[in-house]
């Protein structure tokens, strides 16, 4: 039986919430402007929690167990981040306040500005993209600024190696950009002599997530930065995959002129159910000018006893404003007290535990998986979810039969270069015995998909739904529930 | 603290890998970068960073502690505790985008009720999964107006009396359109004009007209004409509205909006300084194809068994790479699901209740304001929960000293508007007592007297 929806509950006549009489006297409302009908449900309280605890039940989610998505950074969310965040004086301070009332606010952001800074070797960083992509499409509105104040607009060209995210090329195509792919080499490094030969005076940069969804490190990274630059373009890190770096390597160190960070992966913020994501950006010294407005700075220095004023400042040659106020204060409070928590040595540790893991599940599984481009990896690895002796099994039979054993499954067919990819990034917060409980699942499937590969094609067996049919979804486009007076 | 490994563990696990050290596993890094100091503060205990974000948390005075009628796209109303109680279960806290539908039915389902109640809501056939927040849902509007005419009409018509941030946030996002015009709130426009005045500006060049709807300045306009002018030349017409306005007033799809955009904040979400907040986004079904962003769909399992699941896919970023008009990924999951459980705990009475209290109210401030010598109203349209006040002294000033009586005033309107130096835009929700407003009343007196 599935859950009612909200509209099927409903009873007329029931409230969830009751609010005081007015204490005002009463003014006419507007009567040329009132709805006739307001078709939202009628529910009381308890209707209300047992509906979604119901619903939440349903949910595979990190508290359960190991959420082993690749490139996703499922790490365990501290609850005193919820905590912190929740605290009155952040929680209840207003977006346009005066300044002088939110120093609170202003000198997290400022600090946390520079942590970010410290922590990835840049000049700048926005605290301002509200996920991933948004940080994205902002570095890439930045370069194309960059360029076209240097009187170089023809410089259009966005070189994306064909391990990215899906959302590198989309992000720089909203902003005119031209996309070209360039390779891999053999062993999943960005091919030299192919992004040699995408190097012209059209170039504008390139957009480099390193480690890469193979989970690797490019082997010639400082090479790849160098022709990049010669060539007059920029080159900008997906920091979707930071977590393999942490006081490893900054990539401003390395020669990278932005990046994004997704707060909500490698600084525990959490997933949410697909958000809210903190995307913020950093930039090396020649791109500080075009940052979004506003930034966080010190607008009037500490004196004697008096702590310095924090303001607002708007960068001189700035892209402009990408979002409504000053981005996802909430989710930068959690990623605030997750850095204060850590400092520089427990943020190595985390890196160093989370390579340390894929790695060990990567040596677990070898003999069972293919491992396409099989190297020591960094957070990640991706393996091949097919067997040439067990026919017609793929990868989404292995994600689907994983749930069977209580597991999320990895994230499947994806990079794209990998046929029947399974990418598995296990992340720092999972034990041993956690690990060795995963991998022991994935060999047993790996035997069933030869021994009885029905087993995989029917799964799974003991999730809340069973395999759903995504083309019915499609073609009837039922997006909204059916009230119950329009069932007749 | 958060990595679980022993010593020993950590030696086991090398060993499997087949190596000694964990140095061993970073040797592609190079060298001259490898293991940088980095200047941050030690690590501290739990305890002592929640000493530390209590002390910077309390820096702050805020609507907990000052009476607020600051209103300029965020609002103070009252969020029900079993909101949060909701959003706090770690079931739907620690969840990804549910990909893998057979196990995500919980998400699933609640975006699935989201998307129908902002529907019925915006009076619009379909929602989104929703954008960032009120501005992103904007732009992104602006996007795909100019994408269903194929880049053919390059002008785009904004009421100036739309929301300073969402207009910047739509110039930012379509920098890249170089043919594009964005007209109608060049700064000498007459702020106090009808927005019928806007439909000068439209011609068989125009793919979007967007107005705001109660207005910035809280005003309510009948659309009707603007509306119809926009369709007769063949535009597209969005209209952003503040949803607990739409307890009370006639929804945009009921005077044919094509697109309804929304800061969903007041639905249940906490001020939090501006952030996370929920961008919503409403559309007519023959708009589907076009819009941005995750939709959920109803289907049924192997068994037959009604469940939920991401639907029409082929439109995003991770199919359609370069192609796709939009690379939205990661949303506003949780702060969708906030305002869902809002709108079934306030239901169909109850989001009346607090949209004719935030009426109620306002319009109490107002007319005592008015009483006030010295202190105009700019206008005299009909209104929601905000109004514009012409104030005796500059809006700052008369700001700071509210705050010395615990007041929290409004937002002074000459910092974006030049032409509205001197001009407050105050508001008022269901959290407001008619004592808070008699000490407004009160200190605004006192101002003009020193």
């Amino acid at each position: 039986m599935s859950e009612p929806t909200l509209y099927e509950l409903s009873s007329t006549g029931r409230t969830g919430v009751t609010f005081p009489e007015p204490d005002v006297p009463l003014t006419d409302l507007p009567s040329n402007f009132l709805r006739s009908d307001l078709p939202l449900p009628e529910l009381s309280e308890i209707d209300v929690i047992r509906h979604f605890t119901h619903l939440s039940h349903l949910n595979y989610s990190i508290d359960e167990n190991i959420y082993p998505l690749g490139s996703c950074t499922m790490k365990y969310n501290p609850r005193i981040n919820e905590e912190t965040a929740r605290m009155a004086g952040f929680a209840f301070s207003h977006p346009m306040q005066p300044i002088e009332t939110t120093q609170g606010n202003l000198a997290l952001m400022y600090q946390l500005q520079e942590w970010l800074q410290e922590i990835s070797g840049f000049e700048g960083v926005t605290l301002q993209p509200a996920a991933g992509a948004h940080g994205e499409f902002v570095g890439v509105m930045m370069i194309r600024a960059y360029h076209r104040d240097r009187n170089d607009a023809k410089r259009i060209k966005i070189l994306i190696p064909d391990s990215a995210h899906g959302t590198n090329p989309a992000s720089s195509s909203m902003i005119g950009m031209e996309v070209v792919t360039v390779p891999s080499d053999p062993r999943g490094n960005v091919d030299l002599e192919a992004l040699k030969a995408a190097c012209d005076d059209t170039l504008a940069g390139l957009m480099l997530t390193n480690p890469n969804t193979l989970g690797l490190f490019d082997e010639h990274i400082q090479q790849v930065i160098d022709i990049v630059h010669k060539a007059g373009g920029l080159v900008y890190g997906d920091g979707a995959n930071l977590n393999a770096l942490m006081g490893i390597i900054r990539p401003g160190d390395v020669g990278f002129d932005l990046m994004h960070f997704n707060l909500h992966k490698t600084f525990s913020t959490p997933h949410g159910g697909g958000g809210p994501g903190s995307g913020p950006v950093g930039v090396s010294a020649k791109l500080v000018d075009f940052l979004p407005e506003p930034l966080v700075d010190i607008i009037e220095e500490a004196e004697e006893d008096l702590p310095p004023l924090y303001g607002f400042k708007k960068p001189a040659k700035t892209i402009g404003r990408i979002k409504a106020f000053h981005g996802h204060f909430g989710v930068l409070v959690r990623a605030f007290t997750y850095i204060m928590m850590h400092g520089a040595a427990g943020l190595r540790t985390v890196s160093e535990m989370a390579v340390l893991n894929a790695n060990y599940l990567l040596a677990k599984v070898r003999k069972t998986y293919t491992i396409p481009y099989d190297r020591i990896c960094m957070h990640e690895f991706v393996a091949e979810g097919r067997w040439q002796d067990a026919e017609g099994v793929h990868a989404l039979d292995i994600a689907k039969r994983l749930m069977d054993y209580n597991f999320h499954p990895p994230t499947n067919y994806f990079p794209l270069i990998v046929p029947e990819a399974l990418m598995i990034e296990p992340t720092e917060t999972e034990s041993m015995q956690s690990l060795d409980a995963f991998a022991d699942a994935l060999i047993k499937i790996a035997d069933e998909a030869h021994r009885s590969p029905e087993l995989l094609k029917e799964a799974p067996h003991n999730s809340p739904t069973k395999r759903l049919d995504e083309v019915k979804a499609a073609r009837d486009l039922v997006l909204c529930c059916w009230r119950p007076e329009e069932k007749d | 603290m958060f990595t679980p490994h022993t010593k020993t563990e950590i030696s086991t696990m090398l060993k499997v890998v087949g190596v000694n050290r964990l140095e061993e596993l970073f040797q592609v890094v190079p060298e001259s970068c490898r293991y940088p100091k980095l200047n941050l503060p030690a690590g501290l205990s739990e305890m002592e960073t929640r000493q530390e974000l209590q002390l910077l948390s309390e820096s702050n005075e805020t609507a907990h502690d000052l009476a607020c009628f600051l209103g300029a796209g965020a609002y103070n109303h009252y969020s029900p505790a079993g909101v949060d109680a909701i959003i706090r279960r770690g079931e739907f806290l620690t969840a990804y985008t549910p990909y893998q539908p057979e196990i995500s039915q919980g998400t699933l389902q609640a975006i699935f009720e989201y998307q129908s109640l902002i529907a019925n809501l915006t009076g619009m056939e379909v929602c989104n999964a929703s954008h960032y927040d009120g501005a992103t849902a904007c732009a992104e509007a602006a996007v795909m107006a100019y994408h269903t005419f194929r880049g053919k009409r390059s002008k785009i018509v904004l009421s100036p009396a739309i929301h300073p941030h969402y207009r910047e946030t739509i110039r930012t996002y379509m920098q890249g359109y170089t043919n594009l015009t964005i007209t109608g709130d060049e700064p000498g426009i007459d702020l106090q004009q009808h927005p019928s005045a806007l439909k000068t500006l439209i011609d068989d060049n125009t793919s979007l007209v967007y107005i705001q709807y109660p207005d910035f300045f809280g005003r309510i306009f009948d659309l009707k004409e603007i509306v119809e002018v926009a369709h007769t030349a063949g535009a597209m017409v969005a209209v952003a509205v503040n949803p607990i306005s739409l307890g009370l007033l006639i929804p945009p799809g009921e005077f044919g909006a094509d697109i309804v955009t929304g800061e969903g904040q007041p639905l249940g979400l906490p001020l939090s300084f501006g952030g996370p907040y929920l961008g919503i986004f409403a559309t007519k079904k023959e708009y589907i194809h076009k819009i941005a962003g995750r939709l959920v769909g109803e289907t049924v399992d192997k068994d037959g068994k009604r469940a939920y699941v991401l639907t029409l896919t082929a439109r995003e970023q991770h199919i359609r790479r370069e192609r796709a008009t939009s690379n939205i990924c990661t949303n506003q999951g949780l702060m969708a699901l906030a305002s869902t459980v809002y709108l079934s705990l306030l239901g169909k009475s109850g989001l009346k209740q607090v949209a004719t209290l935030s009426y109620q109210k306002a319009h109490y401030a107002f007319e005592r304001i008015i009483q006030i010598p010295g202190y105009q109203a700019w206008n005299s349209d009909p209104f929601f929960n905000e109004f514009v006040i012409k104030c005796p002294k500059p809006v700052d000033e008369i700001n700071f000293h509210l705050l010395d009586h615990g007041i929290l005033g409004g937002y002074d309107l000459g910092l974006v508007y030049p032409k509205l130096k001197g001009h407050m835009l105050l508001a008022c929700t269901e959290v407001n007592t008619r004592q808070e407003i008699g000490g407004l009343v009160n200190v605004l007196t006192e101002v003009t007297h020193e």
